[in-house]
């Protein structure tokens, strides 16, 4: 296998085993966590080196992922005395491990390949070359082993406890009450995502992995409302950004896993514009039409109350209502392209449409009742959620 | 006549960081009651339902269900949480959430086949429900999505029903379809037990009725304690609520 393949596929095999559990993180709103886990497991790491001196050992990894579930009970002591919130005791807990692991590499490490610029940001570059060898013979780059192995794991655990996962991330009390034990399922997923972040660590460091957890999981959330589709989703914008990562650093020349982390940028930013419901865009279009139909019903109530042909010149509209001429033109023509008003010299009317679905909104606002507005809910935003 | 227990509570006490919202309850409910559990926000209604369900570990006390722990008896019990507790903007459908009744009876990594969603499909129709089955939950009013959780806890078939202010934010439409069905649910011989929040509809909704805040205050049949004093000692202030008969 030549490096450059060894290298895109060690990222996208990362990129599909952050995602997974970085999905349930985002739902669970925990993505401070795995920042928190990503700097916290680094004393477990030295400690674990120093014992293997070997960063792929099995046992350095357990030691690792071991740490970050310490962080993760930490953290829950602290926030249960009451006196801190959640991210503050977050704040509190991982600086503190992190830096421990960074003095100890300080003392102890200073020659051996541990530095704090590889633990930040990785090594991509290397991990390809760094081969697992058994009695002489190469069987391919140590990370791409270890990471595929977590990845199966992590596959082979969402198969079997998707729909354990599922209950206790939406409904963390009707799970308890089913006999499926959120805690056994909270520090099942946390260890999970250490595992995770201490075999996609070596490869590509700190900052990549919380990305790779947390970005593709935020951006998926945004364009699907189905927990499967968003799974996918968040698997393949890892691998986008993976494989977009790779190329972007070699015509940059620069370092891949920071091109990866800016990559994976770019798509939440693009997902966070243009998402068609949840995106910014989309928002803001909807908060403008909805300012346009609260008019244009308060228009239609006004054309109702009042039988005056007094009352009802397109005149009238700017000096009582007081609307601007831009928002009383909108208004008209929205009104007349549903064909709820007629315009005779000026004088505008109601049509029997516009009559009855100025009682019919009445009603809603009056009584709430839902049934009703069914059908006027898919032509306008007013009466959608 | 002898009457079974349905749940027995005894001297239970709940603390959250050692501030205890829960004292020395002592409560029985009989089989068969259609009951409300009323006292001021605070007063600690969802904790003594969350921890006879085993959500919350009491410091002190036990609970019994048909004689037995709650953890034995998992099967007979349904559950319909406070609205507000879960995040109704999770990627989901009504449809899914009702299958969640069913993960109970499935146990542990079963997942829900055909048997599963015609349950599911059935207790959306008794609700209502059933031209919503795929619509995103953030999507639902307020009432729909208490009717969602309705379905839920039908979908559990148990014989025994917690619902934690089902009536919150739901109109009156609403309203009376979710009680029509909780009478239906006692009339088949179901134990339904609501923490409820309009006092003027506990003599007309309800046959039992608990008094709590932070103690248990009284627990018997609306006609012989719904009164003023009862009231008064729950709520502190003089509750003039005229009682019928
Ligand atoms: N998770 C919690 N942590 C700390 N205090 C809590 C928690 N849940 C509830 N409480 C407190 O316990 C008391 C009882 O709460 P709750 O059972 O929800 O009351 P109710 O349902 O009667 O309104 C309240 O004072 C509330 O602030
Ligand atoms: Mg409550």
């Amino acid at each position: 296998m030549n490096a450059e393949l060894a290298i895109i596929l060690i990222a996208c095999l990362t990129a599909v085993a952050c995602a997974i559990p970085g999905v349930f993180l985002v739902l669970r709103k925990m993505a401070l966590i795995s920042d928190a886990i990503s700097h916290s497991i680094l004393p477990g790491i030295v400690i674990g080196f120093f014992i293997t001196e070997d960063l792929a050992s099995p046992w350095l990894i357990l030691l690792a992922a071991f740490s970050g579930i310490i962080t993760v009970v930490l953290v829950e002591a602290i926030q249960k005395t009451g006196l801190v919130k959640e991210d503050t005791a977050i704040g509190l807990v991982f600086p503190a491990l992190f830096s421990i692991g960074v003095l100890l590499i300080a003392i102890y490490a200073n020659d051996i390949h541990l530095d704090t610029d590889a633990v930040l940001v990785g090594r991509l570059e290397y991990a390809a070359f760094d081969k697992l060898m058994i009695d002489h013979v190469s069987y391919g780059p140590k990370s791409m082993w270890t990471i595929s192995i977590t990845l199966v794991i992590t596959l082979a655990l969402l198969f079997a406890f998707y729909k354990e996962l599922k209950l206790s991330t939406f409904d963390i009390g009707l799970s308890s009450a089913l006999g499926f034990s959120p805690v056994v399922l909270h520090y099942g997923l946390m260890s999970v995502a250490s595992v995770t972040t201490v075999v996609s660590f070596d490869a590509v460091g700190a900052i990549l992995v919380v990305a790779l957890m947390i970005a593709p999981a935020a951006a998926a959330y945004l364009l699907t409302t189905d927990l499967k589709k968003m799974i996918v989703l968040s698997i393949l914008f890892g691998i986008m950004s993976a494989i977009g990562g790779y190329y972007f650093a070699v015509w940059l020349d620069a370092s891949i896993s920071g091109s990866i982390t800016t990559v994976l940028g770019l798509i939440f930013l693009l997902v966070y514009l243009f998402a068609p419901t949840k995106g910014l865009i989309a928002v803001l279009f909807r908060q403008k039409r909805q300012r346009t139909e609260v008019s244009l019903l308060t228009f239609l109530l006004h054309l109702n109350n009042h039988d005056s042909i007094e009352e009802r010149r397109v005149a009238h509209l700017h000096e009582h209502i007081n609307w601007g001429k831009v928002r009383a033109k909108t208004v008209l023509e929205l009104a007349q392209k549903n064909n709820m008003i007629t315009m005779q010299d000026e004088v505008v009317s109601l049509t029997n449409k516009g009559l009855k679905f100025t009682e019919k909104a009445l009603d809603y606002i009056i009584t709430n009742k839902d049934e009703q507005i069914e059908d006027m809910k898919d032509d306008f935003f007013l009466f959608r959620g | 006549m002898e009457q079974k227990i349905a749940v027995a509570v005894d001297d239970l006490t709940v603390a959250y960081n050692y501030k205890p919202v829960l004292w020395d309850i002592d409560l029985s409910i009989p089989e068969g009651v259609l009951m409300a559990i009323v006292g001021p926000n605070g007063a600690g209604k969802s904790t003594l339902i969350k921890s006879i369900l085993g959500i919350i570990d009491p410091i002190a006390g036990s609970v019994a269900v048909y004689g037995k722990p709650y953890k034995k008896q998992r099967d007979k019990v349904a559950y319909v949480p406070q609205k507000g507790s879960v995040d109704w903007d999770f990627p989901t459908t009504a449809l899914d959430v009702v299958m969640m009744g069913t993960y109970g009876a499935l146990g542990w990594i079963k997942r829900p086949g055909a048997k599963q969603k015609k349950q599911a499909l059935e207790a959306l129709e008794k609700v209502g429900m059933l031209a919503f089955k795929g619509r995103q939950i953030s999507q639902l009013s307020g009432g729909q999505q208490q009717r969602i959780f309705l379905a839920r806890a039908l979908v559990q078939n148990a014989a025994i029903y917690f619902m934690d202010e089902p009536f919150q934010g739901v109109d009156a439409t609403t309203e009376i379809a979710i009680i029509n069905i909780l009478k239906e649910l006692r009339k088949a011989g179901k134990t339904v037990i609501v923490v409820h929040h309009d006092l003027q509809t506990v003599p007309e909704y309800f046959d039992w009725v608990t008094f709590l805040n932070v103690k248990h205050i009284a627990t018997g049949p609306v006609k012989d304690i719904f009164n003023d004093d009862n009231l008064t000692k729950t709520y502190g202030i003089n509750y003039k609520v005229a009682v019928q008969k």
